[in-house]
Parts: structure tokens; sequence; C-alpha cells
């Protein structure tokens, strides 16, 4: 690697503590996340003016990017969920009103008295993050080189309730495969940015951030980290952006992976009707228009209504997130078969740390209704589902859409967030999907 | 004083099958915790629009709740409360609390009148009044009802259903038993949005003493609409059902689908609460521009308040998921139906179709003013229309 692109992409910024972090920043501007108007030498213990923080301001140089939450705003947090109101128990035994009641305040009691988001900052911090402006907003992103040269780059994003969170333990397998079971040749460059309006990226302040936009903001971004041969996948809104990005195919992106093809509306029926195994995948998208869309129906039309009441509490953005890891990962009734509590939590933290509710939500105002459907795809398109996710798809559909579907695997295991709930098969599927790529 | 004091909570009474007398007082505990949490609200970014085509604006919901925190009383929206008749009874096991205002005027017309979501029994303080006394508000004795308000079950100060089923039919049999343990054999009804429904399904019971119905938001789609060959009224009406359920019927899958979940939020959250129902203010009612030129900031806040107070987010919430999957068809009624139309309804129902379901349709009226909130926004033409509509069936 030269010593430009090391420079451009930050490539063996050290991974450094905390403190030292702080002392930095100090020192260069770089900033974490600190309260508006302090400086971040002067955060701990102080509970300044409601805990909030302001991201430092992106630049297009890829800079550096540390992240320290104020502990004024852990102190807040706690002291909300201290302090909730809960409504009245529902009337129902299980989960077809939402979040049981019980359910509820078991995970707000744990988040409470147990979790620790100092341990996932650690995981994070632990890993290169940066900032850069692209198209006048910061983006946030982990980006962590295979030292293997020849390691194929990809760009992986989440989507919504997800977030970076999903990511933490495929990066490691992806970028070292000779340490996680697999060969040298298998080895990726992972770059894994935040949705505008998500996480520690910035919040646009204009309508207009699209799926197309994102797509065009990603190419952009490994352009700009000096990759012209790569990969991109995702599943949820991220499957969204890889799609669009495929569409738009970018110099330098040479396949897109999917782990929910976005073939919906349906392909018109062929001759004979639907089959059987296309009726049941029709049926899944009926219950999800009837009784799986109202999050999307409200955030798609009223986001900053619905933002008001998740901005400020805690239990409620809690909630909105938590019953859809129980809707849509793969279990038997209790997401932590799925997904641990603590990961759950991390993620949950993360929206609720950063005030994402409204800003993350506002993506489908933008694109749920116009830009998140089935668009027919000239460029290699790998597809693994997970066969506990919502929406299964078979794969005639994936034929009738991708005229390059080179890779069509049903995992059995696993649901919507595939590299979350299981990381080992996620990463199989990456490994073999894009063999042939390299 | 009926109210047991437990922290910030309210806890109601137990309700028996007796009509028991109820007052309402709110535990100062109660106003103080709300104004500690609008204090220490967190805001969202401001959205990214200059209107309130993604709900209500940043600025907007500030100036509202800073109203709340610092200059609103709800001491005065109690006190008018209890200035009127109210009571608590236990109907099917759920403790109902209405307004109960009885004429001076023995022959009186008895009307009970339903509210829907997000209103409440407060939209009709202003007409209580000209209903019982309609010699002092310009009527004649032979314009007087008996007025029965009642709150929704899940809604104010009845109870919260604990167990399920708490549909509109649900309700409409439940208001027959009210009306009858009040010991009226003759009676109508009125109501709009849940009300409407609500009426509409006692215009399908048609329990014993029913008369007629009155409906200012009456659901006459008929179940396949015609492609083509519609009237103007027709037209305008699937054109305005069309936009409602495209873009404005976020709130409605969210609490028909998981209210439980939205209801978490609404609970913990004054400033959310507030939200959620001020955008319906703004959205539906006959403004010119400005909300406050419908409402005042005072009505939509004791409204407000009375949700945020009950904590009854989740609970009135649940009434759509009761009701889902809901339609706007509201089919063939045999009893005798009045309707008032006001022009910024969330969709105007065609008189055609109304005459096609309605075989007695014995009073129709398109006003000039008013929107959804029609008894909140115009108290006066409100108390006309009911005048009107059931001058021909009394007896």
């Amino acid at each position: 690697m030269n010593n430009d692109l090391q420079n451009r992409t930050g490539v063996g910024a050290p991974t450094i503590s905390r403190r030292s972090f702080i002392g930095a920043a100090a020192a260069t501007g770089v900033a974490g996340i600190v309260p508006a108007g302090l400086g971040s030498l002067s955060l701990e213990g102080s509970a300044m003016k409601a805990a909030q923080f302001v991201l430092p301001t992106a630049t297009t140089d890829v800079k550096p990017f540390n992240v320290h939450v104020p502990q004024a705003a852990l102190d807040d947090l706690k002291k909300r969920l201290a302090n909730a109101r809960w409504p009245d128990k529902e009337p129902v035994g299980d989960w077809s009103q939402g979040v049981p009641l019980a359910k509820a305040q078991a995970l707000v009691e744990y988040w409470r008295t147990r979790y620790d988001w100092r341990r996932v900052e650690s995981s994070l911090n632990a890993l290169p993050q940066f900032r850069t402006q692209i198209d006048g907003l910061g983006i946030y992103f982990i980006h962590v080189r295979s030292k293997h040269e020849n390691a194929l780059p990809i760009i992986v994003t989440h989507g919504w309730p997800g977030s970076i969170i999903e990511f933490l333990q495929v990066i490691e397998p992806l970028a070292d495969p000779t340490a996680h079971g697999g060969k040298a040749e298998e080895a990726f460059h992972v770059i894994i940015p935040s949705l505008p309006g998500f996480g520690f990226s910035d919040k646009p302040t204009e309508p207009g951030w699209c799926l197309p936009r994102i797509a065009n903001a990603w190419a952009a971004l490994m352009a700009r980290l000096g990759y012209s041969h790569y990969v991109a996948q995702g599943g949820d809104w991220g499957a969204g952006v890889t799609s669009w990005m495929a569409k738009q195919h970018p110099s330098g992106l040479a396949a897109i992976h999917l782990n929910l093809p976005i073939l919906f509306p349906p392909p018109p029926p062929p001759s004979g009707g639907y089959t059987a195994e296309e009726q049941a995948a029709l049926a899944q998208l009926v219950r999800y228009g009837s009784d799986g869309s109202g999050y999307a129906s409200i955030q798609g039309t009223r986001p900053q209504t619905l933002g008001y009441g998740l901005a400020d509490s805690p239990v409620g953005q809690a909630m909105w997130i938590y019953e859809k890891f129980q809707a849509w990962s793969d279990n038997k009734g209790d997401p932590a078969e799925a997904i641990s509590v603590d990961r759950m939590l991390d993620d949950i933290s993360l929206y609720w740390l950063t005030d994402t509710a409204a800003s993350s939500a506002r993506l489908y105002y933008e694109s749920f209704a116009k830009d998140f459907v089935r668009m027919p795809l000239e460029m290699p398109v790998a597809v693994s589902v997970f066969t506990g996710d919502l929406f299964v798809p078979p794969k005639v559909w994936g034929d009738r859409t991708y005229s390059k579907l080179f890779y069509w695997n049903e995992v059995p295991k696993g649901g919507h967030f595939a590299a979350l709930e299981q990381p080992g098969l996620f990463v199989a599927e990456l490994r073999k999907s894009f063999a042939e790529m390299r | 004083m009926h109210m047991a004091e437990k922290v910030a909570e309210i806890v109601f009474p137990a309700a028996t099958t007796d009509v028991t007398p109820f007052e309402v007082h709110v535990p100062h505990a109660a106003l103080d915790d709300l104004k500690k949490r609008l204090a220490n609200a967190r805001w969202p970014d401001k959205e990214p629009v200059t209107d309130w085509s993604q709900g209500v604006p940043l600025a907007r919901i500030r100036a509202l709740t800073d109203y709340w925190a610092r200059d609103y009383d709800w001491r005065r929206a109690e006190r008018a409360l209890n200035a009127l008749p109210q009571f608590r009874t236990a109907l099917d096991g759920v403790g109902v609390y209405f307004i109960h205002a009885r004429s001076k005027h023995e022959r009186a017309l008895p009307i009970v009148l339903t509210h829907g979501w997000p209103g409440s029994v407060f939209e009709f303080l202003e007409v209580i009044r000209p209903l019982t006394d309609p010699t002092a508000h310009g009527g004649t004795e032979n314009d007087a009802f008996h007025v029965v308000v009642p709150a929704l079950p899940g809604f104010g100060f009845s109870d919260k259903p604990a167990e399920k089923g708490w549909n509109v039919a649900h309700i409409a049999n439940a208001w027959a038993v009210l009306m009858k343990r009040l010991g009226y054999e003759r009676w109508v009804a009125q109501g709009g949005d849940w009300g409407a429904g609500v009426t509409t399904a006692l215009g399908h019971i048609r329990p014993p003493g029913l008369a007629a119905i009155h409906l200012n938001w009456a659901f006459v789609f008929p179940e396949k609409i015609p492609t083509e060959g519609l009237s103007q009224d027709e037209q305008r009406a699937v054109d305005a059902e069309k936009i409602f359920r495209t873009q404005g019927a976020g709130y409605f899958l969210e609490q028909a689908t998981r209210p439980q979940t939205i209801g978490t939020a609404l609970a913990d959250s004054p400033v959310g609460q507030a939200a959620w129902i001020y955008e319906k203010f703004n959205a539906w009612t006959d403004h010119d521009g400005d909300v406050e030129s419908a409402l005042t900031k005072d009505q939509m806040l004791d409204d407000i308040s009375l949700y945020w107070l009950t904590n009854s987010a989740a609970s009135s919430a649940r009434i759509y998921w009761e009701n889902s999957p809901s339609s706007y068809v509201g089919g063939k009624i045999d009893l005798p139906v009045g309707v008032s139309v006001f022009p910024r309804e969330i969709f105007r129902a065609p008189r055609s179709w109304a005459e096609k379901d309605y075989s007695k349709l014995i009073y129709w009226n398109e006003l000039p003013k008013g929107g959804h909130f029609a008894a909140f926004e115009q108290p006066a033409a409100f108390v006309r229309e009911l005048r009107a509509c059931f001058a021909t069936i009394r007896v």
C-alpha cells in the first residue's frame, strides 16, 4: 500500500485508550463526542446541559474518530429509566399488541442496573473509526483493512433498527480469515458506514437523503478510500442502498450481496399463476402490510411526531426497537434466543445516546414508498436468504429480477439481523458468494 | 374527591353497577411530575422541512409544551368538569365514567354523545348547557336534551379494560345498558370519529329505546367502489380517503397493530403524548393555517392533559387494535339517521351513498365551517344541527 492511501484512509491509526485519545483530541481538534460548548477534557463527571453532545464538524478529509459518550448522558439515561412511567398491562397474553409490559420492564431493569455502555464503547474504539464529509454530510464509518494485500474491499450497510453494532462480530473473521477458519484468499477490507441520520453520522438538515443519494455517497466514500475494485453488502435499508449502488453501477463496484433482496412488490405472476412457494412469500408480504408495518407507516409519514416521544423516553426508544428484534430475528418467542440482551441494548443505546429516533425514522419518509422497491439489476448479484427473516422470497423472483444472479442460498438458521444472529454463517456466505469475484 | 393518591398516579374507585357520583381531583404530585418531565424534555433535531409534512414542527411543539409547563392551569379544566354531574358505573365489568346533565324540561330527549380519538369528553363541554337548557341558549323548550357523555373504555376517567374484546359493538351494547340504567326508555345517540363507530354500531344493534342516531362523520363507503361514474362528491370522498390512507394513517396502523409499543413511549413522555395529539388537531380542524384559529391552546391542552394524567395513551390506542381491520363501510341502517357534514372532515360523506345505506335519512346538512372535532370547534353550529336533526323524531 502506498503512503498516500495510508494517509487518506487513516490506516494504521493506532488503537488508543480513551484517556490518551481525549488528550490527543484536545491537541488535534479531532474530538469524540463532546458536550456542546465544552472542551473534551472537562467531560468526565460533568452533569452539563441535558447531557447533549455534538459531533465534530466533518471535512472532506478522512479523520480518525473515537467514541466517548459523556458520563452525564449515561447518568441522565439511568435517571430517566428509574423514573419511567408505565402504561397498563396489555390485555393479551403475547406480543400481538407490542412489547408486553413485563418484558419491557425486565429489559429496562437490566439496562439500568447491569448493562455497561463502556464495554461496547471500548469494542468500537478498538476498531479504526473515521468521519468524513460526503455531499455535505459527516459520515461515520469503521474501516478495517486486512493484512492481506489482495483482500477484497467490501462496504457493508446496516438498516433500521440495526446499526454498525450488527457487524461487530464479523469484522475480524472477514478481515483476518486465517485466524478464523478461512484462507488468505477469503480476506476482505471492511468498510462499515452509519447511514445518514444514524449513529455517529450527521443528521441531515435538509430533505433529500433518499436511497439513491446514499448509494452515491457510498461510491464516493469508496473512491475516497482509494478502492477501485470492491463489493457491497446489505440487508434491510442496507439492501436498499446496496441495490441502488448496483443500479447506479459506480466504477469499481464489481458485485453485490443481499441478505434481504428487495423483491417486493413481487414480480407479476407467471402464466400458470404463482406457485405454492411464491404464495407463501406473498402471504408474508400481506401479513407484513396488514399487521407488521405500523412502525414503517408512521415513520414514513410523520417521523418528527413519533420522534418526540422516542427522543424523550429511553423506555419508548427501547421498545420501539426491541419489538423488531423479537419479530424479525429467528426465535421461538424470546428475542434473547437469537441476540444477547447486551447486544440488543448496544444497538438501542446507540440510538438513544445519539438521539437518532427522528433522524433515522426520516429514511422511511424519504424512501420507503418510492425507492425501497424491486428493481431489475444488471450487475452480478448474490443473495443469502436467512429463513428466519420476515420475508423469505423464492429464488424464481430473484431470477426474474437480477439478470446476473450468481449466488442464491437459503440459510436455515438466522433471521433479519443475519450478521448479529449468525455471525459465523454470515461470514461463510460472504466468503462463498464473493469467491468468484476476486 | 374520589381518587386515591399514590405518588403521581391516579387510581379510580372501583365501580359497581350502582351509578356513583364522581369528581375529578388529580393529585398535586401528578401535576408536579408533569412539570418536571416537561422541564427535563430531551428533543430530537429539527425537522428538515418547513411545514407540518413530517409531523409537528419542533418550534411548535416547544411553544405548546412551554405554555403547558408555565401558563396552563389544569385546575381550571377540573373545575369545569366538576361543575357538571359526573358518575361512574360498571358496565360489563368495566367502570365507565360519564357526564350526565339532565334538562329541567321533563320532556327533553335523552342523548348519548360519544367522543373519538384523540378527542374526549372535553369536546362536548361547550354544548352541554345549550343542549340541556335551550331557552337560555337561543332555543325553545322543544329543543331540550338530557345529555349523557361517557368516556370510552380505556379513555379518560373510564377504566382501562384488562381483557380484550372492547370493540365498537361491545361498547355500543354497554351504552344501551347505561341508558337503560339511567332510566331512559326513548333516546338518541350521536358521535364522530370512534364515537361515530359506536353510534353506527348502535344503529345496527337497535337496542330497545334507541329512536335515531346522528353522525358528524358518516361511514357510507360502498363495499365495492365503482371505478367510473362517480359523482363529484363521491370522487372527492374517494380521493380524500386515499390521501388519508396513504399519507395520514400512520398513527392508525401503528395503534391498530402495536398499541402497547407506542403506548409505552407515550406513557413516559408528556412531550410525546402532546405531539401525538397536537398533530391531529392541526391536521383535522378547520383553521386558517394556524390550528389555534380553530381551538385554543387551553382547549387542546385540556384534552392532551386528560390523556396524560390518566395515562391512557396505550389503552386508548387499543380501540384501533380491537376494531382492526377497520373500514369506512358502515353498512345499511334502518333506524332514522341524521348526518351533518363539516367541510374539513377527513373525508366528507356523499349524500348519494348515505341514501343507499340509510333507509330513513331524516336529516342531511353540509356546513360551511368546522372539521373533525365538530362540537369542539363549532359548538353553536353543532347544537343547531342536533336540534334540527332530532326535531323530526320528537314525540
